[in-house]
């Protein structure tokens, strides 16, 4: 089957190579199928051979003649057509189709060739038939003129052929009648089918008919067979494991390179199976496809040294790396898009880097490869191989000479003895016995060790130097055997003669002190032996002994019982009976020596041998060497050898081919220079010898140490690195081989192997660049090395950071930790520790604590403290007030404005510094200042506070519900909302959700004010009443007056003239000189019931609760009236047209401060209008006077109202109270006390407040009731109405009201009640309630009264502090702040609800149901309205005053206060004249002064009972003005707030073009510093 | 503004709150807002919104897909405060109360580009275990103050929290200036994974 097959092959090979007989493929492609198989090749192959060649031709011919024009036009389709049909019917042939079904044809074949012969006869005869209308000419002339042979099957054959031939050539022509359009592809089918398919659809239908003819049973072979075969055709490889000599050369054991030291990789995992495969395939396989000598080898260099297969190390990440998924489903869209990626710069491995910030470092490093010597070679000779031994012996000869070691070892010896003979001779000063005992020892020790090296060493040389000979004479008797020498090797001894008896006498003499030396040696160890003896055959004795006495005893035992004796035989445990030592023969020592020195050392009188090889020698020229010599040399001479050089494992450069000479010597002299960019890992030389053209193999790799980067061109020593190789190769001539075997001996005994090795000279070296700098990569380069290394080595977790400074500690742990040394991934580590231990680095003598610190610090700290952003940036973190809500600092430090820090730095440095700028007066000032600072105090001291939050600040929850207390039954009360609607159908109010004031901005917030309506506003007086004495008791005006003024008053009065009603009042409120307004209204009791609505700005856009809390800023709430004046000129206009002016006239206002609105939420009910006490051209109607029981007189108190609604919205949570325990002094039983007393009292009534203990200025709890003391008010006071005590009592709260009112909350930032004593008090002259109803209480108490303090709520202040006294028959309730009073049921008393009394013995809580104080008793002697705090079970302990003993006043200077007068005035008159920057503003001096001399006047009656005398004396003063004014009267505490309320009157608002004012100020100096403030402000209009 | 020295940076944000995986609860919403610190502000877009309703999907995923949209651009001078994503979640409890099942916050990505993040929601814990019956039998769990307080460390330690679930959240982050700041934010596969 084969041999046919390649027959087939031999046939077809030659057609395919002509491109021209394309067609003629056609009819020989069928050949081998078309054909039935020959039986026997010899009987028809060569007639139907040349028969068809015969018919080829003539086809041929004929067709040419057809095709030549066709041809000729169209040239390139044609071959290609044709030729791709065939080459794949060739493919089908004789690739896929297997050899089985040929064999199987060819079987039948032989059984049926006659049916077959048959069948075809059949089919030619139907064959002509099938294409009648057809014969071309050619086909006609092929026909006639075709010889036919006589034999009927050739003939049949033939006739087929040729139809077939004439088909297809039929077919041919008719496609090439059709134009030449079609594409490659469809031709080439068309082909396919023209030619094969139709023959195989023919050949099948022969097939067919050939099955019908002849039935036969269906082949079977059995099991066995098909196994026979396809173990024939199949490997399988065992899966057993391959023992380990197979896998190595022979006889080789296997080498471990982990045992020797060297660092082996961890390999991958392969299972143990898969690996055995792989190595039965591995051995079986390459041998079987490579027939060459080193087969064996071929397979084996598949595995290692230790008979394992080769790995690298495992390419396993030691540890899991998650590739990243596509978050996305990808569409195949998404995919096709082109995406554009900037080009990147390739990084190398990063490790090795060449400072990969750096440009492309022009490193260079320069490896000169001078030459090669094999010192064995497979073409050596046998003469080679003993040259190169000499060789190599004289090299070590000459080494051994150059050391020179035994004459080293000869000359110490004779120093030692000296030395000894020096120490032994009684001259030597004796330092010690001791000591020189102990060094002449060691001398002995020494020369004997010194001795025995010296000998070895003689002897080595010895040795070495009759090998020399011996392989000399060797190599000379080989010369002389195969009569032609090889090499020009010479070994010359030379012999140096000496003088026979000295030297003699010297080796005798040596000879003899070595004896002697000896025997002491040996005397010394005898007696020590002795010793030994002594001893141990004393300890025999005594055993002995011992042994005998214990048998004697057995004896009599044994006697007893004799079988017991055999068992108890003692176990030859029994010590030898020690050898005395014998002493040692010196003659046999002397004889001992001598042999030695015989053997070792050269004889006297012998001369010493000098070797001197040299290469003097001639070499036998080839013509007289043997056939076989020739063959070495001519092999030899064919041989090139050339070497690579590899850099870090990348073939770099390659030396010239050069050729191996006939001393296996090359010279390649060639430097190459490496342009490196890598540091370098690796440099290796790799050796590849060729032979002839044909391959080249690989011999050896040399790896050449990388330079050490001192070592620079020109510097570099040339070095030799010797190299080998395990190729086994066995030659044909001289050549002695490699690997193989061989022998010199002509028996083949003493066999000796001998391996290709040699050596490579060569030297490398850094490079030095153009101007002398050596062109090395950087150390830093190795630092990065080494912090990358130290990633991996893990040293840092394992010693931690600071270990790395310590060098020992690292390589102790590097030590510890057995730190394979010879791991590449170390290397780094090592290299780092070796530097360090040998001292070289230098380490600090100090400890750094944070040593990485510096690594930060990018500028200097001063640089850092003189960036202005930085500052900035820090003052903000520390949250200072100016810089707390500093928004979008600045990038550069050249867009922050110095002017920034200007305040601040301003306020830093006045701390100590009093300014009076703003304060006039120079007490205030200072008071301002002490206020300041107790404020910074506080704020620093809760700021920590600010910070620490409780799960509530965060978390909102819904309290541990409650189901017994009624109270709060939350639930109760909530199961109960469970089931009611989610949506009812009556709504009811909700409370609005709060908001916290953090994520505010400006206009956020919006302060709304609803103004409902007033009662008893002032109405105008008509001028005419001037004259009129005023009447007390009845109203002034009636509705009447107002409906018909012309009756009253002359027509030329504007205000008649309109026809006005009694005033027109509206309601403008402004708040943070925001104005808003209503509308008018008419009538004194008017009602607007409107909405304003204001924005609100917090200071500096600090929305937090702190900041909110210090808002200072009032809401003005003013009455104006509307006044309309007819301006027109012309009466005869009159009629039609109006020219009317308005005018607005202060009539009073009302002053909510903005916390109060914050805290409370929202502000609602009706409040007491502040009206000056003097109203020009205004009048109260009067109400009828109720006689509120305390003075008929009062009854002018009775002012106008105004009921008002003030919210926030949205609703801002106010801060809550530091939740802080203070320290405290008072007694621990006492704040227990208080604290049972509060949760009782919040038991029962939670919305009343109740006090007792209270917070002092420094911070600590003190118990309320010590506050309480009677004090001394100024004597002035007490003087000035000496009879009339309820005077001096109104007069002392009027002292009271005059000291400026500041909230806590205002001055200490976070809510926190502080209290101050009233000396405290009275020194900063500002406080709250509370302070103002101490310091008032406290003066009631001086005076006599009964007074308590009234904590409760009252309008608008909320939670507040009253004063109560006790008159004779009735209580009063004072309001501090004001200085008014009101009886206990005026229904206009402010002070709503009442929550407890405080005493200053006793605290009282209202357990009344009510607690407004018109409906309380305030007898608190009734226990059962009245909790008391003290009773009997506890009863008061008479607890000490925290006020001072007396309060010392001192006199207000009163120039001082003239001035403050004087500058007050100046100051408000240029606001005014600020305020009106469009229109003139004229003084009227006159005027002015008139309202300055009335000024006094109104603080000595306190403003009551002057206006109608101080307008009476206005108007015959003024009568051609028309007036409009009122004084303000106001506590002092600093310029500011005046110029607001004067703002807020609206006085500037006039612009009547003729209008002058007046402006008064008067300033009453009470003791101590307080002020009142008179203020008469007037607008005038001159009457025409 | 000069283009050569600006004097702000600015950070654009876009994306969108994608979906949720709440494996007890359905029916959900979000809002969302912003927190950042003092030297920023928001030039454009919203700082805050609230989602739609969203029922869990059908499939075996049950995840709750609101792909609720956001964008805002913020301006600063510093990086100290980088804004953060603060979100809420609320769905009906079984009685039908609106009450929260996760708060969760992150920041925004520094680096511009595409960024998905996952966050773990949590909701705060009940005091005891009886409030922790009525809160559920009321439907008023306990809840943040303000849901900002998620954004910052200071007063969490007293709070006591439980996880409920995650959010995913896809940003889209475009910067300006940042480089001529000196801030450099960019990405950093431009250096290649920094593998050891």
């Amino acid at each position: 089957m084969v041999s046919e097959k390649s027959h087939v092959d031999s046939q077809q090979e030659p057609r395919q190579e002509e491109p021209e007989t394309g067609l003629l493929n056609m009819p020989a492609r069928r050949g081998p199928r078309s054909l039935p198989p020959i039986p026997s090749a010899s009987r028809t192959g060569f007639a139907e051979f040349s028969m068809r060649e015969r018919m080829r031709e003539k086809l041929q011919a004929a067709r040419s003649k057809a095709e030549s024009a066709l041809l000729q036009e169209i040239p390139t389709p044609r071959p290609r057509r044709l030729r791709s049909p065939k080459e794949r019917e060739s493919e089908t042939e004789f690739g896929t189709e297997p050899g089985k079904e040929v064999q199987s044809i060819q079987q039948k074949d032989d059984a049926q060739i006659y049916s077959r012969v048959k069948f075809r006869e059949q089919k030619i005869k139907s064959k002509p038939q099938a294409p009648p209308g057809f014969p071309s000419a050619e086909e006609a002339y092929n026909f006639f003129t075709f010889n036919f042979d006589p034999e009927p099957e050739e003939s049949e054959e033939k006739t087929k052929m040729k139809a077939r031939d004439g088909t297809s050539q039929e077919e041919e022509a008719g496609e090439e009648e059709e134009p030449p359009v079609r594409g490659g592809s469809k031709t080439d089918e068309e082909g396919l089918l023209n030619g094969k398919d139709a023959e195989d659809f023919l050949l099948g239908l022969e097939h067919m008919a050939n099955d019908f003819v002849a039935v036969r049973p269906a082949d079977y072979e059995s099991v066995h067979v098909w196994l026979q075969k396809e173990k024939e055709i199949l490997f399988i490889p065992s899966r057993l494991t391959v023992p380990t000599y197979k896998k190595l050369p022979e006889n080789v054991q296997p080498r471990f390179l982990e045992d020797e030291g060297l660092y082996i990789g961890a390999r991958p995992e392969v299972a143990p199976t898969n690996q055995n495969i792989m190595e039965n395939r591995l051995l079986v396989q390459e041998p079987r496809n490579d027939f060459g000598p080193s087969a064996r080898s071929q397979g084996r260099r598949w595995f290692g040294d230790d008979g394992r297969i080769l790995a690298l190390p495992s390419p396993i990440r030691p540890f899991p790396c998650r590739p990243l998924l596509s978050t996305r489903e990808q569409s195949t869209k998404a995919e096709l898009e082109t995406l554009y990626r900037k080009a990147v710069k390739y990084v190398h491995s990063s490790k090795h880097m060449v400072g990969s910030g750096d440009p492309p470092g022009n490193f260079q490093l320069d490896i000169d490869i001078s030459g090669l010597l094999f010192t064995h070679h497979p073409c050596f000779s046998r003469e080679h191989v003993l040259a190169a031994k000499l060789a190599q012996l004289y090299d070590q000869y000459l080494a051994r000479q150059q050391r020179n070691k035994a004459k080293f070892l000869t000359d110490k010896l004779q120093a030692l003895r000296n030395a000894v003979q020096a120490s032994l001779s009684p001259e030597t000063p004796q330092q010690s016995l001791d000591t020189n005992q102990k060094t002449i020892k060691e001398y002995k020790y020494e020369i004997r060790q010194t001795r025995k090296l010296r000998d070895a060493e003689q002897e080595k040389d010895r040795n070495l130097l009759k090998t020399l000979i011996k392989v000399w004479k060797e190599m000379k008797s080989l010369r002389e055997f195969q009569r032609f020498t090889n090499t020009p090797l010479k070994l010359v001894l030379r012999k140096e003669k000496f003088d026979q008896k000295a030297d003699e006498e010297a080796y005798e003499a040596e000879i003899q002190a070595e004896i002697n030396e000896l025997l002491e040696e040996h005397t010394e160890e005898y007696e020590q032996k002795m010793e030994e003896y002594r001893a141990s055959y004393q300890q025999w004795k005594a055993w002995k002994k011992a042994q005998r006495a214990k048998k004697r005893k057995k004896k009599e035992a044994a006697e007893e019982h004799p079988e017991e004796e055999a068992e108890e035989a003692p176990p030859g445990e029994e010590p030898v009976k020690p050898v005395p030592p014998e002493p040692t023969d010196p003659g046999e020592l002397e004889q001992k020596v001598r042999e030695r020195a015989a053997h070792s050392r050269r004889r006297p009188g012998e001369p010493l041998l000098l070797p001197e090889l040299s290469l003097a020698g001639s070499v036998t020229p080839n013509e007289q060497c043997p056939r076989v010599e020739v063959l070495r040399r001519e092999d030899v001479r064919r041989r090139c050898v050339y070497l690579k050089v590899l850099f870090n494992n990348k073939e770099v450069s390659r030396t010239v081919s050069r050729q191996l000479g006939a001393d296996f010597r090359v010279h390649f002299g060639q430097i190459f220079n490496l342009q490196i960019f890598n540091w370098p890992e690796s440099l290796t030389l790799q050796v590849y010898e060729t032979i002839g053209h044909s391959s080249t193999t690989l011999l050896a790799e040399v790896f050449l140490p990388i330079p050490e980067t001192t070592v620079v061109t020109g510097r570099a020593p040339i070095e030799e690195v010797e190299f080998s190789s395990n190729q086994h190769v066995t030659l044909d001539h001289e050549g002695v081989g490699s690997g193989v075997p061989f022998s010199f001996e002509a028996d083949g005994s003493n066999q000796l192997t001998l391996m290709t090795s040699g050596k490579v000279s060569h030297s490398v070296a850094w490079a030095v660049g153009e101007n002398g700098i050596p062109l090395i990569p950087p150390l830093s380069q190795q630092n990065i090395g080494f912090r990358s290394a130290l990633k991996r080595a893990d040293a840092i977790s394992s010693i931690g950071t600071s270990g790395l400074t310590d060098m020992k500690k690292l390589a102790k742990w590097a030590a510890e930790s057995k730190l394979d040394p010879n791991d590449p991934n170390n290397a780094p580590l090592m290299q780092l520790i070796s530097v360090a231990t040998s001292g070289e680095s230098y380490v600090p003598d100090f400890f750094r604590l944070e040593q990485l610190q510096q690594e930060f610090n990018f500028v200097s700290d001063e640089e850092l403290n003189r960036s202005k952003r930085f500052r900035l940036l820090c003052l903000r973190s520390q949250e200072v007030p100016e810089f707390r809500n500093y928004k979008q600092i600045p990038v550069y430090d050249r867009e922050i404005m110095e002017k920034i820090f200007q305040e601040y730095e301003k306020r830093l440095r006045d701390r100590n510094v009093i300014e009076t700028k703003d304060h006039i007066d120079t007490h205030r000032a200072i008071v301002a200042k002490y206020l300041q600072q107790v404020r910074d105090s506080v704020i620093n001291r809760f700021l920590v506070a600010k910070h620490h939050f409780l799960l509530t600040d965060l978390v909102v929850e819904e309290e541990v519900p409650n189901i017994s207390s009624e109270g709060s039954g939350i639930l109760g009360l909530s199961l109960f909302k469970l089931a009611e609607q989610k949506r009812p159908l009556r709504p009811r109010r909700k409370g609005r959700k709060k908001v916290t004031a953090q994520n505010l901005s400006d206009g956020d917030i919006k302060l709304l004010v609803n103004i409902v309506r007033a009662y008893d506003i002032p109405v105008r007086k008509p001028p005419a009443s001037k004259f009129q004495p005023p009447s007390r008791s009845a109203r002034a005006f009636s509705e009447k007056h107002v409906a018909s003024p012309s009756t009253h008053s002359p027509a030329h009065s504007p205000d008649y003239a309109l026809g006005q009603v009694l005033v027109r009042p509206f309601v403008e409120v402004s708040f943070q000189r925001t104005i808003c307004h209503t509308t008018t209204a008419e009538g004194p009791n008017p009602s607007w019931n409107e909405e304003l609505e204001l924005p609100f700005r917090a200071p500096n856009g600090d929305y937090s609760t702190a900041s909110l809390q210090s808002v200072k800023d009032d809401v003005f709430i003013n009455i104006f009236d509307e006044v309309l004046y007819d301006v027109s000129e012309d009466d005869r206009e009159r009629g039609s047209g109006i020219h009317t002016r308005i005018e607005r006239h202060w009539l009073g206002c009302v002053k909510i401060p903005f916390s109060t609105i914050y805290f409370q939420a929202r502000i609602d009910g009706t409040f007491k209008i502040d009206i000056p006490p003097v109203l020009l051209g205004y009048s109260k109607e009067r109400n009828m006077i109720l006689e509120r029981g305390f003075d008929s007189v009062r009854s002018l108190s009775e002012g106008s109202y105004i009921t008002l609604f003030i919210t926030i919205e949205p609703q801002l949570v106010p801060g809550e109270s530091v939740r802080e325990k203070f320290e405290s002094q008072e007694d621990e039983k006492l704040l227990q006390a208080t604290e049972k007393f509060q949760a009782e009292c919040a038991l029962k009534f939670p919305n009343r407040q109740c006090l007792t203990t209270v917070i002092d200025i420094s911070g600590k709890t003190v118990f309320v009731t010590r506050y309480l003391k009677p004090l001394n008010p100024p004597k002035e006071l007490l003087n000035a109405y000496p009879s009339n005590p309820q005077a001096t009592a109104e007069l002392v709260a009027r002292y009271v009201s005059l000291i400026p009112f500041l909230p806590d909350t205002v001055s200490f930032a976070s809510i926190c009640d502080l209290w101050s004593t009233s000396d405290q008090f009275l020194d900063l002259l500002a406080g709250d309630e509370e302070e103002h109803a101490v310091l008032l209480c406290n003066y009631f108490l001086f005076l006599g009264k009964k007074a308590w303090l009234v904590m409760g709520n009252a309008i608008p202040e909320g939670p507040t502090a009253y004063v109560l006294t006790w008159e004779q028959n009735h209580y009063l309730i004072w309001n501090p702040c004001s200085g008014h009073f009101y009886g206990q049921f005026d229904t206009f008393c402010p002070l709503k609800s009442v929550g407890c009394l405080i005493g200053p013995d006793n605290i009282w809580f209202n357990i009344q149901q009510y607690d407004s104080p018109l409906r309380i008793n305030f007898d608190v002697t009734k226990p059962k309205l009245w909790k008391s705090f003290f009773s009997r079970s506890l009863p008061y302990p008479g607890l000490s005053s925290v006020q001072p003993e007396e309060l010392i006043y001192q006199r207000t200077d009163k120039a001082a206060a003239a001035e403050l007068q004087d500058r007050i005035e100046k100051i408000l008159k240029e606001k005014i004249m600020d305020w009106r920057p469009r229109h003139l503003t004229r003084w009227n001096r006159y005027c002015t002064s008139t309202l300055r001399h009335f000024l006094p006047l109104l603080e000595r009656s306190q403003g009551e009972d002057v206006e109608d005398d101080h307008r009476a004396e206005l108007l015959k003063q003024l009568g051609d003005y028309r007036f409009s004014g009122f004084p303000l009267h106001m506590p002092y505490s600093e310029v500011k707030p005046l110029i607001e309320a004067v703002y807020s009157t609206g006085v500037h608002n006039i612009d009547v073009p003729n209008v002058e004012f007046a402006l008064a100020v008067y300033i009453h100096p009470y003791p101590k510093n307080v002020l009142s403030v008179w203020i008469y402000v007037a607008s005038l209009i001159r009457n025409r | 503004m000069a283009a050569a020295s600006p004097s702000v940076f600015l950070l654009m944000v876009n994306g969108q709150v994608e979906s949720a995986q709440f494996p007890e609860y359905d029916d959900l919403y979000c809002k969302y807002c912003f927190v950042y610190g003092q030297d920023w502000a928001p030039t454009a877009g919203l700082e805050e919104g609230i989602s739609q309703i969203t029922s869990k999907s059908q499939d075996v995923r049950r995840v709750l897909v609101w792909n609720f949209p956001i964008d805002v651009t913020f301006k600063s001078t510093n990086p100290y405060g980088w804004p953060q994503i603060v979100l809420s979640v609320y769905g009906p409890d079984v009685f039908g109360n609106d009450v929260v099942r996760g708060y969760g916050a992150v920041h925004v990505p520094f680096s511009p580009g595409r960024h998905k993040r996952t966050i773990p929601m949590f909701v705060p814990e009940s005091t005891s275990k009886l409030q922790k019956f009525t809160s559920w039998f009321m439907g008023r769990r306990p809840e943040y103050t303000d849901p900002k307080v998620v954004a910052q460390g200071e007063g969490r330690e007293v709070t006591r929290v439980r996880s409920q679930g995650f959010v995913t959240l896809l940003f889209n982050v475009v910067t300006k200036d940042m480089r001529k700041l000196g801030y450099d934010t960019g990405p950093v596969d431009t250096q290649g994974p920094s593998l050891p």
